[in-house]
């Protein structure tokens, strides 16, 4: 074992881009849940989202496009899902793993003459000055537009929840969907939306897996990475900047033990590449035994139908 | 413009038809799909749901069948009983693994010696290795309120990689010429669950039909099964009425984790044959399609369990058969969407559409 392989800087460097995924999938479950619906289906929105962003970047040669056909893909899977709650009234949580499967199946489909491809390069930032200070540098300012897209969307998601009208309608949804539909919200119109955010959050995440983190296509690639961002945003109490904090602490964790694994520690691959894993089960339960702190911060309409009677 | 209205009580018609109606939709949705594959629909959908029934080869087909629905019937059952008491259990495959690994684990340790009582005693241990896989996010949730959703299928992934570990290291064949992968159970007499494998019987088969008889006289017949079906649909007057939730998460979760980890055993030791990292193929998801399918009743999962299996051997030969060469993919979608549609139709055994002319208040 030769820990001094580890280079800090890398390590910092690349935690970004770990956690970069599970950054977009968490921001964008997190808007769905604040507006008080659960949705299981990121996993499947997310696997979509990779090989829908892979493909277009293979067929047109630029990544920009990938990621935004990325984005509708999740967005557009995600209205299958708002069509089974919303309006066939259907079990949130079943549903969402309806979709979830359905996703699996749908990418593993789609992706099958793009196994073992490689994507065009998505291009780093230079930005000049910044990215020459010694250890911040390469640090915070060497990478490719999508890690500091994905800050400014948590940086936005934050500002309109809080302080914009559409945020308080939103919150007021989540919060007591039959008082918002008392006060003339559209609770329907307004949970899509969400829903197709967080489709389109969690395809955009996807696509980075798929075109930046890996960047191959292989099916199955996000193992539980949609998954590890909800349980994100339990761990953030819904709180658009601790998903980030929650995202670059799994990032850290996920990037530290690839570089266990490439210095030689005297544990088997196998037992390494449990701990992402792991790691989210006792930071859950670390979050949730606090007397009710986690639920504290869960809005209180989450996974129940809304049917207007009136 | 069509209102809903929603029904007092559920509608006993629509409960019976909207499984049936579910996949009359998931055929004809499947046929585009197929068409659009540029496959023929008709001969894709008749050759997954008639071939293997009354097909030329149906004899080799039909045992199959029994084969891939036993797994998928034990550990729908369990799933069942937790769904309907609102305890969601999503990490079956996990369960299911370290059942298969435990059983195995007992099955080799004991290799190659013959008793009858090496396989009741990897029955003892598959099932308390699923129970006890269960028994974290059980005691998690009762202990800490932690999610059990998110806790039970991490614990896949972590299941899936202590399979690979295994299969790798403490469990690989010494004589297997360096190849990953156990020593063959199945060529092991004392340890393989197979009954008959020309007529597709193993005793993972009887248990799953044990399970069934249990599970129907539980749900019917005994208080503990009314608790369920109670604190699943009025928590409250569940708890009015004495209902310990904890209990129930504990014995919910550790039923489902058992019957998943003898799943798990009895396909280790039979139709797969040894511990390998391709060792689980799914059916710890796809049982949660069946379970939903089979209206969360024992009847029902077992019958949907059938339709699965089937879907799973009439799309292997689609796969394999020349003119049609269906990718294995889209049978998983086909089984996907087979979900979505009957949550979408089960509209309406809980409401009433009713047409309504012009805008109403």
């Amino acid at each position: 074992m030769d820990l001094s392989a580890i280079n800090p800087v890398l390590l910092l460097a690349s935690l970004m881009v770990a956690a970069t995924p599970i950054l977009l999938g968490g921001i964008g479950e997190l808007v769905v849940e604040k507006s008080g619906v659960l949705n299981l289906g990121v996993e499947g929105m997310m696997i979509t989202g990779a090989i829908a962003g892979f493909a277009a970047t293979i067929e047109t040669g630029s990544p920009a496009l990938g990621f935004l056909i990325a984005a509708v893909a999740g967005a557009a899977l995600s209205m299958l899902f708002a069509l089974l709650t919303q309006y066939a009234l259907a079990n949130q949580v079943a549903s969402g793993l309806a979709l979830t499967l359905f996703g699996l199946g749908l990418s593993s489909l789609m992706g099958q003459g793009y196994v073992g491809l490689k994507p065009p390069s998505t291009p780093k930032l230079d930005i000049p000055l910044l990215s020459d200070i010694p250890f911040l540098g390469p640090v915070l300012f060497q990478h490719d537009p999508m890690v500091y897209i994905g800050i400014a969307i948590v940086a936005a998601t934050w500002a309109t929840l809080k302080y914009s009208r559409v945020g308080l309608v939103l919150r007021a949804v989540g919060e007591n969907h039959d008082a918002a539909h008392a006060l003339g919200y559209k609770v329907r119109l307004v949970r899509c939306a969400a829903i197709g955010f967080g489709g389109a959050m969690a395809g955009l995440g996807g696509a980075y897996l798929s075109l930046v983190r890996v960047p191959q296509w292989t099916e199955g690639m996000t193992a539980g990475a949609g998954w590890i961002a909800l349980a994100l945003v339990v761990f953030a109490s819904w709180k658009p900047w601790r998903v980030m904090v929650g995202a670059y602490l799994f990032g850290g964790i996920t990037v530290l033990q690839l570089n266990l694994q490439a210095a030689g520690v005297k544990i088997p691959v196998e037992y390494l590449s449990m701990s992402p894993y792991i790691i989210t089960i006792i930071v859950l339960v670390i979050m949730s035994s606090g007397r009710g702190k986690a639920a504290l911060g869960a809005p209180a309409s989450m996974g129940r139908i809304f049917h207007a009677t009136g | 413009m069509i209102r809903l209205e929603k029904r007092a009580q559920p509608s006993k018609v629509w409960t019976y038809a909207t499984p049936l109606l579910a996949v009359v939709l998931t055929m004809l949705a499947g046929g585009l799909l197929f068409a659009a594959l540029g496959k023929d629909p008709v001969l894709a959908i008749r050759t997954i749901f008639y071939e293997p029934l009354f097909g030329q080869h149906a004899s080799f087909y039909l045992p199959q069948l029994l084969v891939k629905a036993a797994p998928l019937v034990l550990i729908a059952i369990g799933l069942s009983l937790g769904f309907r008491a609102g305890i969601w259990n999503i990490g079956a495959e996990g369960q299911y693994i370290i059942g298969a690994l435990c059983g195995a684990g007992v099955g080799l340790a004991f290799y190659p010696t013959e008793s009858v009582l090496i396989f009741p005693l990897m029955v003892i241990a598959g099932g308390l290795g699923g129970w006890a896989w269960a028994m974290i996010p059980a005691i998690l949730k009762t202990r800490f309120g932690t999610n059990e959703i998110l806790v039970s299928l991490m614990l896949v992934y972590v299941a899936e990689k202590l399979l690979i570990g295994m299969s790798l290291g403490l469990m690989k064949n010494p004589e297997g010429f360096g190849f990953p992968g156990s020593r063959n159970l199945a060529h092991y007499p004392s340890a393989t669950s197979w009954i008959d494998q020309s007529l597709g019987l193993h005793w993972g088969v009887a248990a799953a039909l044990i399970a069934v008889i249990a599970a129907y006289i539980l749900l019917t017949r005994h208080m503990l099964g009314f608790n369920i079906r109670l604190a699943g649909q009025a928590p409250r007057a569940a708890r009015f009425s004495g209902v310990n939730p904890n209990r129930l998460v504990v014995f919910c979760l550790g039923t489902s984790g058992a019957l998943a980890g003898l799943a798990g055993l009895f396909e280790v030791a039979g139709p797969t044959g040894s511990v390998t990292d391709s060792f689980n193929v799914g059916y710890g998801f796809t049982a949660i399609i069946v379970a939903f399918l089979g209206r969360l009743h024992p009847v029902g999962i077992l019958l949907a369990a059938l339709l699965m299996s089937l879907t799973y051997i009439g799309g292997g030969i689609a796969q394999s058969q020349s003119e049609l060469q269906l990718p294995a993919a889209a049978i998983q979608l086909f089984q996907g969407m087979l979900l979505f549609f009957l949550l979408a139709t089960d509209l309406l055994t809980n409401y009433r559409l009713r047409l309504t002319r012009g805008a109403t208040a």
